[in-house]
């Protein structure tokens, strides 16, 4: 038989090598743990290490190890009752502006980490936890910018001095009449200047002008109503204290939020249901009247005392509110003329009539901004127990002076570095959001997730066995090599999903234990050609060369077959199922190498050099 | 093991008409059966809401439906899943059915007789997800079907492509068909299922086909149904001990693999017999009807022809 050639034994051994190592995390398995993040999203404080070990000392309590990780700080802890308690006394000590979240680590040695080599992640079918899906009303959303320029629209003519005879709102359209073509045309180059987002549309057998939204301004509208919502359930899912939670858009008009290992869908359902809102206001006092109002309780008539975001400063507000939530159309983080952060302002026609009416009039003066929102807290009874409750938080989140008249458009201008981005982001918040709706709601209790774990876990050894049992009985020692083989290759596979960080489902264990029924067929067809070759009398050397050398092509075409089904299942199929498509993909395309070079290097190194051999041990 | 040691000599060929027959009316009975009897969907498709829950003590259906009676929704249907401890609540998608509430008021109404139940898990389709998953599931196994018979034509030539694809269109309905028979629930890892059979279950008729080609460009003066019963009966000892190889894994997972692979191990092992036999009959055996020859296999020697006066 000719040597196996040196470079393949060598792939060999270093892929081996290299799955192993990559595979090894998973046996380290995970500890209790406590995750701290900002509400902000902000890093941590540098000091942060000591806070927390002070407040935990206090405690007589003591982190196993402690390190940074992306934006967050992981607290390790050796029992559940530490973890439980740490959490408590974290989220006590350190108040509201942070996340305190139980949480689980990964035991994996700094070293592996190093080489980037972490353990697989698990589905939330696997660990428990709740999958919403969420659609988005654009439809709403979209009717109520259309029909903001029947009003609109006659109002901007008005201004201008252009006569139109009649308007009315066709569909998402919006008609208007004119006497004649001329004052058409005149309006269509005005609305064209004012109203860039509107596609306009002049028909040449009637003198009417059908003005519907372009389908950027379509595509900004939808992209408002998604991105609005997902900050606030960014927010509220904050306010949850999850670890590792996912608010992810997802094609047009839908959000996917999970929460691995929440069990209380009811509070999620109820946060996740809460509205927040925005009303401008007109600045009472900001000065000692509003400090004696707090210090004494006592506010005058005509206003309200709240206190900032920032600071917790006492302002007085007059009661009146100038425009709110339902009017804002947009909020859009930008630079002023000097090149400083500033915050452009959108507001629908009664809102900027309004502020309109009271800029004019109060030029100089200062205007706050509340944001109102309904919170569920969590508080600490004498003796530890928590509370929750929900509260409804208003804070003034910006103050500006008007520096002139302004209708629906204007700018909030001389913030500095994140503030502007901070401020469009609550200013959307507290937007009339569009209405979301859960179309899809997948919970797993803990202690299903656990059964799944231990039902797929023992399912897959009981299929590596029996297949075991049966290659060794059927093709002897070949039989072994096919075994080595298939434990190569399911080492690889979980190395693989380790790396890519796909997160392992239930699909997925029956996508990895059907790929070893599947992976042995490689060496099924080989060795059945080795013993083919051998009763036709052919030298055993030559044969085995043979088995591997035909079956090569027929094992690739077989299993490209099984891919175009497996990718097809990836591209359409949904959450869970794309688990399966992951798992036996890769075991397929990992079988391919381990099946053939794998366990003919295996047959290699036990007959390669003896060279009277008469027969085989396939039989 | 020598006991199945030489080549078998059946001549497999002589019954081809007879294979496709039995096919054929097969899978008229399983058209039949998913048209009458129906598929039992499951709320991947259907929508609505579905609530597994646990008791610490077996139940009496009878109490879980009082208790169910009190929050008053249309038509719960509430079943054991395994055992008498764990049962299983569905709710057919109904206007006023919004995920949020209903899961939470069950869970609320069962609370009220047996404080300790335990929450396993809540499902809840939308109706527009259940038609976006239906559509996709399609989709996938259409895109599917071409994929592998474009592939096919690629690596053979159409008439091996169109057998082979028969075959696996015969797979897919035998399952069906025995879904609707057995009333297994029908859900998104059953179509995952279906996708990986008909990759599977091609597989076996490209092992086959290989094995044609071959036989067919090595042995020059044999008769094309000799060579296809010769080619059949070399590759049959590796086709049933794959089928075995993957019938104990799908065993495994039926045996311990929990409720939750049930269905699509179950799908899958029904596939995988049927597999064995269609990869005979079906595509080896529609190719030969459709008349495969040496020609269509030898690469095309044009220039020969060209030449001739």
């Amino acid at each position: 038989m000719q040597p196996y050639p040196l470079w393949k034994t060598l792939t060999l051994v270093f892929v081996t090598l290299l799955g192993l190592l990559y595979a090894l995390p998973n046996i380290y398995g995970q500890a209790p743990a406590v995750q701290v993040s900002t509400i902000s999203g902000d890093g941590l404080p540098a000091n942060f290490s000591e806070i927390a070990k002070a407040a935990l000392t206090k405690a007589q309590l003591e982190a196993e190890t402690s390190h940074a990780e992306s934006q967050r700080w992981v607290l390790r802890f050796s029992k559940p009752e530490d973890q439980l308690r740490a959490a408590d006394t974290l989220k006590r000590a350190l108040g509201s502006s942070y996340i305190v979240a139980l949480a689980t680590d990964a035991k994996t040695p700094a070293w592996l980490l190093a080489m980037g080599a972490k353990p697989m992640s698990l589905g939330l079918d696997l660990r428990g936890g709740v999958h919403f899906l969420l659609e988005v009303d654009i439809a709403d959303a979209k009717k109520a910018a259309a029909q903001r320029y029947v009003t609109d629209l006659p109002n901007f003519l008005r201004k201008e001095s252009i006569r139109y005879t009649g308007r009315r709102q066709e569909g998402e359209a919006t008609v208007l009449d004119f006497a004649d073509a001329t004052t058409r045309e005149a309006a269509r180059k005005a609305i064209t200047r004012e109203f860039p987002e509107l596609l306009l549309d002049v028909p040449t057998e009637a003198s009417t002008l059908t003005a519907r939204l372009s389908e950027v301004e379509v595509k900004r509208i939808v992209d408002f109503a998604v991105g609005q919502n997902l900050t606030t359930l960014r927010n509220r899912v904050n306010q949850l204290g999850v670890a590792e939670p996912l608010v992810q858009r997802q094609g047009v008009n839908r959000i996917v939020v999970q929460l691995p290992a929440v069990q209380d869908t009811t509070r999620v359902k109820d946060l996740l249901g809460a509205t927040a809102t925005l009303e401008y206001r007109a600045v009472e006092d900001s000065g000692p009247a509003a400090e004696s109002a707090a210090a004494s309780g006592i506010v005058p008539p005509g206003a309200d005392l709240f206190y900032t975001r920032d600071g917790n400063r006492p302002v007085l507000l007059k009661k009146d509110i100038i425009a709110a939530g339902v009017n804002l159309i947009d909020a859009t983080a930008t630079v002023d003329e000097n090149g400083g952060p500033a915050v452009s302002v959108k507001l629908d026609g009664p809102g900027g009539k309004r502020m309109f009416a009271f800029t004019e009039k109060s030029v100089g003066k200062p205007m706050a901004v509340l944001f109102k929102e309904t919170v569920v807290t969590t508080n600490y009874s004498a003796d530890g127990v928590p509370l929750r409750e929900k509260r409804n938080v208003e804070e003034i989140i910006s103050i500006a002076t008007i520096q002139g008249v302004f209708g629906n458009q204007f700018r909030t201008t001389g913030l500095e570095g994140k503030e502007a981005q901070n401020l469009s982001v609550l200013l959307k918040a507290g937007a009339l959001a569009a209405p979301v709706e859960i179309v899809e709601e997948r919970t797993v209790g803990p202690s299903l997730g656990a059964d799944n774990i231990q039902k797929g876990f023992t399912a897959a050894l009981l299929g590596l066995g029996l297949v075991s049992l049966f290659m060794l009985i059927y093709y002897k020692m070949f039989g072994l090599f096919a075994i080595a083989a298939l434990v190569l290759n399911l080492v690889l596979v979980v190395a693989v999903l380790s790396l890519l960080g796909a997160a392992l489902t239930v699909p997925g264990i029956a996508g990895i234990v059907l790929h070893m029924g599947i992976a042995v067929d490689a060496n099924v067809l080989i060795y059945e050609r080795i013993r083919e070759e051998l009763r036709n009398g052919v030298k055993p050397h030559e044969a085995i060369q043979h088995g591997y050398d035909r079956a090569f092509l027929t094992i690739a075409d077989a299993n490209v077959t099984v891919l175009i089904g497996t990718v097809m299942l990836f591209a359409l199929g949904a959450g869970p199922v794309k688990g399966f498509a992951i798992t036996l993909a890769i075991g397929i395309l990992t079988s391919q190498f381990t099946a053939i070079v794998g366990s003919r290097a295996l047959a290699q190194l036990a007959f390669g050099r003896k060279m009277r051999m008469k027969d085989l041990p396939i039989w | 093991m020598k006991m199945f040691s030489g080549v078998p000599k059946i001549n497999f060929m002589a019954q081809r008409k007879t294979g496709l027959w039995v096919s054929t009316i097969a899978t008229v009975v399983s058209i039949l059966l998913v048209l009458f009897r129906g598929l039992n969907f499951g709320i991947d498709f259907t929508g609505g809401v579905l609530v597994e829950v646990h008791y610490p003590q077996a139940v009496e259906l009878d109490a879980v439906r009082t208790d169910l009676a009190k929050i008053d929704y249309e038509n719960p249907v509430v079943q054991f899943f395994g055992t008498s401890e764990d049962v299983l609540i569905r709710l057919p998608p109904a206007e006023e059915t919004n995920s949020a509430k209903v899961s939470t008021a069950i869970i609320d109404a069962l609370k009220t007789s047996e404080p300790k139940v335990e929450l396993r898990r809540i499902e809840f389709v939308g109706p527009q997800v259940g038609d976006e998953l239906t559509r996709d599931g399609s989709l996938a196994l259409l895109l599917a079907f071409i994929g592998i018979m474009v592939y096919i034509a690629l690596r053979f030539e159409w008439k091996f492509s169109v057998g082979a694809v028969a075959a696996l269109i015969h797979d897919a309905i035998m399952v069906l068909g025995f879904l609707s028979l057995t009333q297994i629930e029908f859900d998104l890892t059953t179509v995952a299922a279906i996708l990986a059979l008909i990759g599977y279950s091609n597989n076996e008729t490209i092992v086959i086909f290989d094995r044609v080609r071959e036989n067919l460009l090595g042995l020059r003066r044999m008769e094309i149904l000799e060579v296809v019963n010769l080619s059949v009966n070399q590759t049959l000892l590796r086709s049933v001990i794959t089928h075995l190889t993957t019938l104990l894994v799908l065993s495994s997972l039926l045996l311990v693999g929990g409720k939750s692979v049930h269905s699509f191990a179950s799908a899958l092992f029904v596939g995988v017999v049927v597999a064995t036999y269609s990869s005979i009959y079906v595509s080896t055996g529609l190719a030969v009807v459709l008349g495969i020859s040496r020609e269509d296999l030898l690469p095309p020697e044009k220039t020969e022809v060209d030449e001739l006066p």
